[in-house]
This record gives C-alpha cells, sequence and structure tokens, in this order.
C-alpha cells in the first residue's frame, strides 16, 4: 500500500518538472514534448491510483487517456507544420493565385 | 502456492518502486537536459522504463484477468504510440530548422553564400 503512495508522490513530483519543462521550453517543440510526457504521466497516475482506491475500473479512463494523448500530440504537431488542422493549404485555389 | 503469489507480490511492488523511480529520473532528464534532441532521451525513459515497470508492477499486483488485459492493452498502445510521437516531434523540429547544440559545433558554417545575396536582390 505504502509503495502504492510512494509511487503517485514520485508521478506527482515528475509531474512538477514536466510541467517546469513545458512552462520554460525555448522552442515549441520542447512545450510538446513536455505536454507528451505529462500525457503519460497521467496514464500511469490514473492506473496507479485506481490500484491505490481499490476500484480498477479507472484503467477504462487511463486507456482512453492513452489513445487522446496520441492524437493530441499529432494534432499539434500538424497545427505547427500546415497553419490548420482540416484543410491542407496547398490545396485551396486562393493560396495558388496569391 | 501461498508462497509463490507472495513472491509475486513482492516483486511488483519492487517493479512499482522501479518505475517510480524511472519516471523521476526522465522527467529530471527532461528538465535538466540541454537540448531538444536531448531531452527526447529524457522522455524516452519516462515511456519505455517508466511505464514499462509502472504497468508490469501492477500487472503482476492485479486482483482479476480482465484488470490484467486492461493493462496489456495499455502497455501496447503506450508501446505503439509513444515512439511514433517521439519520432513525429524530432522530425518537426528539425524540418523547422531546430539545430541541436552538438550538431552545430560539427557543422561548420559554409563561407562563401552566393545564393542568399541573390534572393536578397531579387
Amino acid at each position: 500500500m505504502s509503495v502504492l503512495a510512494f509511487s503517485l508522490l514520485a508521478l506527482g513530483v515528475a509531474f512538477v518538472l514536466a510541467i517546469t519543462r513545458a512552462a520554460l521550453g525555448p522552442t515549441p517543440f520542447d512545450r510538446v514534448l513536455a505536454v507528451n510526457t505529462i500525457g503519460t504521466l497521467a496514464v500511469l497516475a490514473i492506473a496507479v491510483y485506481g490500484f491505490f482506491d481499490g476500484r480498477p475500473e479507472f484503467l477504462d479512463i487511463a486507456l482512453l487517456y492513452a489513445l487522446i494523448n496520441f492524437i493530441g500530440t499529432i494534432a499539434i504537431l500538424k497545427y505547427f507544420r500546415f497553419g490548420t488542422l482540416g484543410d491542407h493549404p496547398h490545396s485551396s485555389k486562393k493560396d495558388k493565385s496569391e | 502456492m501461498s508462497m509463490v503469489w507472495q513472491i509475486i507480490e513482492i516483486v511488483g511492488y519492487i517493479s512499482l518502486g522501479l518505475g517510480s523511480l524511472g519516471v523521476i529520473f526522465g522527467a529530471l532528464g527532461l528538465l535538466r537536459l540541454g537540448d531538444i534532441y536531448q531531452r527526447m532521451h529524457g522522455s524516452g525513459i519516462v515511456d519505455t522504463g517508466g511505464a514499462g515497470l509502472i504497468l508490469f508492477g501492477l500487472l503482476l499486483l492485479s486482483p482479476d484477468w480482465t484488470v490484467s488485459v486492461r493493462l496489456i492493452l495499455i502497455g501496447f498502445i503506450l508501446v505503439m504510440t509513444s515512439p511514433t510521437a517521439t519520432h513525429a516531434i524530432a522530425r518537426a523540429a528539425r524540418v523547422s530548422g531546430v539545430d541541436g547544440k552538438l550538431s552545430r559545433k560539427l557543422k561548420p558554417k559554409p563561407k562563401v553564400k552566393p545564393k542568399p545575396k541573390t534572393k536578397g536582390a531579387k
């Protein structure tokens, strides 16, 4: 039981360190990397807290969070690259005419 | 038979503690290393060592087989997605021109640059 509490504490410390990097990060990619790590830490924290509280049904939430974290990272990177999330900017005719 | 379960529980707790240490050291590397390509190393420690050991420890502590299936599924998804996300971040940083600290030392600057002058004149 105390090992689970220690694990939650360690995950909290890692949260603080990763959030500090996300706040300090000089380039946007540092922030994206830190947010990706925070998502992985959140998945682990949800899973460990489910065991700590005796309710392993929390693992379903951790599963969904892992999927959404990946999709969110790829979406942010695509936004950095193309400026939009939906349409590809080179496929629209306005940009070509300009 | 009960001794085997006790040993499995102890191994699960040890794996959980080691995974917690891995998570702390990975996050420390993410904070303290000097460059985005070096910080990816710390992020990789969190994604592989920390997450793998914590999920393995929880797998040994799981009371039911449905919980074990969910833990294996979470581990599979993390193993599949986190290298892909890190690779995408590295490629995006490289394409957008973020230089590493070591690569700047290794790459000498070209002495003659005719192309920017023509672009500036145009």
